[in-house]
């Protein structure tokens, strides 16, 4: 492969017509041949229950798989505060075009103008579809659709269903998932996660699986394997990801012959419960609408910071957000904000619970808010998230104000995928957060539903027809060779962790190891000697691994630790090529700060004559060395400016 | 603090199970599944097979936890998945029983790992608005009443734990049931299916869940607060159809 054929197949022409003209362009398969042809889905969150669903409902035979015990726990279920989409309703200067700019400015200029002006273009009918399938967003008392504010926009475009409104969707998208199953064109398998793909030359044609239950290798051939298995967040071992949250797919197609691009693009969320132990499991996330009545402050002395919040008087209170941004104020992007928390706590006017010599903790206050609205206000908006709160910090936020700290929350790198979501591999797709298309270095909050279900309901349904129109349905018995290879890998890969040579470490302290490299080193703050120490330092732990992990019982049946092992022997390779990443990129630009290249003022110094490109990676065969691919970026209706939301 | 824990191990699904008693340290800010994390990080190390739990997203909203601790469902903490109780909860006690959901449309996986896909087919009896992608039509054309759009919102907030089945004397998924039909049928879109109430209830019976005598157990445990009111919705909604 070379570098002219990593063509993102974007389409040319006026930004506004583009995915018109694209989808005039694509074949389609006639309604009697699509049964004839099956498609694989692994994942079945947003993206991937959308995806089955919308092809199910046109014909094709459907193959879901998820790890979890059902579709319906996926961890988009988790998304809190909202989704956007440029309808107008509050009538104040909302366009697509201004969701557009507000997603690619908001990505620091690190994204494609095409993918980008295609999301906000389908966000509006994802709210109409939404609606139609009952999912229950919040409504004003005149019975039409309410709106709040996100971070990064400065108009209110922000559908909720209160604190739940990843849920309200998945359960929609899982419900339409489900009227197929019940119509026969979804063939769905729980409880089941992808081991290897399978490949014919240089085309996927299905994936081999482990049933989580009995323990049993299967295969599965298909027309095309579309991937919606979600981000990578739990490569830091702490994260706000559920728990099961994984790279296996996505890094296994990568070391299959998918490009893994921009690995380094990780988001770190501002809002999140600070961490309070060493034996902590994982973080919890307070959704990023809770700024729009919080505010963010920190002692202005340290000697304050001990002191109980409410006895700090007003003057003494930094509301350094508002100080330091007066436009958005505490409504900057995520990347923003998480910074000039770190730089709080950095200084040393942290609050709350010390790790590592150091108090890592802000305060959310609600107390205007709750003066000026009432607190049933309050409650009505917020009141599961308040809850939450307080069953895990024993703390009443309605009375003190909420601590907070920066978490890992989100991955915008992904597999490599052009305009049709198709990866480098033939006949491979990835959606969702598994993919890398629309969110640059930073995403907005509220857009990762809107994307997942923009790939799932809209683009994947037309691309993915478009390939298969092109081919003749596979015939099953031509290929047991190839199915003999990924199951012998597959097999070959168990029986490695079941046998460490001296067993003695579990691959969770082994993960929680890994997590501390690499948030130290290619977390909040980047620098070059960093980055090269902890990739020395992950080498050498991996060769611990894969020396003395220890799993105790079968891997004929369930086994919840080897599961686990899989994933955190992914989670090894992954975070390497994740620092490599972070290395050669010698700018900052959105959640990637490396601090060599930051303004006096801690802000990001982006390098578009240098970096103005997708860093695509491919495996070469040593995980340490892999091979560089550059997708320039052009930009022919937005100029790439300094990001300035003071 | 020091917990005797004594926890239901089971194989298989048509083994045997039995409690098996273990000593365990756990800190009063570690929540529940964390002190079971270090059990089981212990019982790794010591060569023993761990014990078989569900969960996923730790925070409450995906459903997978689901642990009957000192016999109620989730936990002593009300309106609390298991995942969200923590260890100071438990303070004054000592010694700790920790069951599987017991419910005959709940079969034993392993340990405290349980089928719960009867709850899927049920949804795919009809759980949903049969609406292809593509042919919705603008948002705003429905308004909808804020009172109906939160009462629907109620319901819909059901995480399909199955607590309620959980501590039913008769394991019925009526609550689990209602929450879907008090979602989908109260909104104008979900109105045209009349025989909504009738085929959910059908599918549940034909998995083997028991039917509602009024124990109302379901509403106490539910750790989303799903009301039983929901039923009185149901039942409206299948008297009407008939």
């Amino acid at each position: 492969m070379n570098e002219f054929e990593l063509d993102s197949h974007a389409p040319k022409g006026p930004l506004q017509d583009r995915w018109k003209q694209h989808k005039y362009n694509s074949r389609v398969v006639s309604p009697a041949n699509r049964k004839k042809y099956t498609v694989i889905v692994v994942g079945t969150g947003l993206a991937g229950a959308s995806a089955s669903a919308s092809l199910g409902e046109m014909g094709f035979n459907v193959k879901t798989f998820c790890f979890q015990d059902s579709p319906r726990r996926a961890h988009s279920i988790a998304a809190q505060g909202g989704i956007n989409a440029a309808k107008n309703y509050q009538n104040d200067g909302d366009s697509v075009w201004r969701l557009f700019y507000d997603t690619i400015k908001g990505g620091d200029f690190r994204a494609r103008e095409s993918n980008v002006f295609r999301l906000a273009e389908l966000s509006t009918a994802i709210i109409d579809q939404a609606v139609a399938q009952g999912v229950p967003f919040a409504r004003e008392y005149s019975g039409y659709l309410a709106n709040r504010s996100f971070g990064g926009a400065q108009v209110s475009r922000t559908f909720y269903a209160r604190g739940q409104t990843g849920q309200q969707l998945l359960l929609g998208a899982y419900q339409a998932m489900s009227r197929q199953i019940a119509e026969g064109t979804i063939t769905h398998h729980s409880r089941c996660e992808m081991q290897e793909l399978i490949m014919d030359g240089e085309r996927a044609i299905g994936i081999v699986t482990r049933d989580l239950v009995t323990g049993k290798l299967e295969s599965h051939l298909a027309d095309c394997v579309v991937l919606c298995t979600g981000g990578y967040s739990n490569a830091f071992y702490l994260s706000t990801n559920a728990k099961g949250c994984n790279t296996s797919a996505i890094w296994r197609a990568h070391k299959k012959g998918a490009l893994f691009a921009n690995p380094c693009f990780t988001q770190i969320h501002p809002t999140c419960i600070p961490q309070h132990g060493e034996l902590q499991s994982k973080l919890t996330l307070m959704s990023e609408s809770l700024r729009n009545d919080g505010r963010v402050w920190a002692p202005k002395n340290i000697a304050d910071c001990d002191k109980r919040p409410e006895d700090i008087p007003e003057e003494d209170r930094d509301y350094f957000l508002e100080r330091m941004y007066p436009s958005f104020g505490n409504l900057v992007p995520r990347d923003i904000a998480s910074r000039a928390v770190k730089l709080i706590c950095d200084e040393g006017r942290g609050v709350g619970f010390e790790i590592e010599g150091k108090k890592l903790g802000v305060y959310l206050d609600f107390a205007q808010a709750i003066k000026k609205q009432g607190l049933a206000a309050v409650e009505e908006k917020y009141g599961n998230l308040f809850g939450m709160y307080q069953r895990i910090t024993a703390e009443n936020p309605y009375e003190t104000p909420m601590r907070i700290y920066p978490a890992v929350h989100y991955t915008m790198g992904g597999l490599w995928v052009d305009y049709n979501l198709m990866t480098t591999i033939n006949g491979l797709f990835a959606g969702g957060e598994a993919n890398f298309s629309d969110h640059g270095a930073n995403r907005l909050g509220a857009s990762a539903l809107m994307q997942g279900l923009a790939d799932g309901y809209f683009i994947l349904p037309t691309t993915v027809a478009d390939f298969l129109a092109k081919q003749k349905p596979i015939k099953a018995e031509q290929y047991s060779s190839q199915i003999d290879e990924a199951m012998a890998s597959a097999k070959t890969r168990i029986n490695r962790l079941m046998n460490a040579p001296e067993p003695s470490i579990t691959p969770d302290e082994f993960h929680r190891q890994l997590g501390q490299i690499l948030w130290h080193a290619c977390g909040m703050a980047r620098t070059k000697s960093s980055l090269e120490q902890a990739i020395r330092a992950i080498q050498a732990l991996r060769q611990q691994f894969w020396q003395k992990v220890k799993i105790s019982g079968s891997e004929e049946g369930l086994n919840q630790t080897l599961e686990r092992a899989g994933r955190v022997a992914d989670f090894f390779e992954l975070t390497e090529l994740m620092c490599i990443d972070a290395l050669d990129r010698e700018e900052s630009c959105g959640c990637h700060a490396r601090e060599e290249h930051l303004t006096e003022e801690g802000e990001a110094k982006r390098n578009d004559m240098d970096y103005s490109y997708v860093a695509a990676w491919q495996y070469s065969g040593d995980v340490s060395h892999p091979t560089l691919y550059r997708e320039y970026l052009h930009f022919d209706f937005v100029r790439p400016s300094i990001r300035n939301y003071q | 603090m020091i917990f005797k824990l004594n926890i239901w191990r089971q194989s298989g699904p048509d083994k045997k199970g039995d409690f098996k008693s273990y000593e365990i340290e756990a800190s009063e800010d570690s929540s529940f599944l964390e002190m079971m994390d270090a059990l089981n990080d212990k019982l790794t190390l010591q060569g023993e097979d761990p014990v078989a739990f569900d969960f996923d997203c730790r925070e409450g909203i995906c459903g997978s936890c689901n642990l009957v601790i000192n016999g109620t469902p989730h936990g002593k903490q009300q309106a609390t998945t298991t995942c969200q109780q923590y260890m100071r909860d438990y303070k004054d006690e000592k010694e700790l029983w920790i069951e599987p959901w017991r419910a005959t449309a709940f079969p034993i996986i392993k340990d405290l790992i349980v089928d719960r896909s009867a709850f899927d087919r049920i949804i795919q009896a009809g759980g949903y608005i049969p609406i292809r992608t593509g042919s919705a039509c603008e948002a705003n054309t429905l308004p909808i009443e804020k009172h109906v759009a939160d009462e629907a919102f109620d319901a819909a907030t059901c995480i399909g734990c199955g607590a309620c089945v959980a501590v039913c004397p008769n394991a019925s998924a009526t609550l689990f049931v209602a929450a879907k039909i008090a979602h989908l049928s109260v909104l104008p879109q979900g109105q045209m299916d009349k025989q909504r109430p009738a085929k959910l209830l059908q599918a549940m019976e034909e998995e083997g869940f028991g039917s509602c005598s009024n124990y109302r157990e379901c509403e106490r445990v539910c750790p989303k607060e799903i009301k039983v009111s929901a039923i009185t919705t149901m039942n409206r909604l299948l008297y009407q159809s008939r």
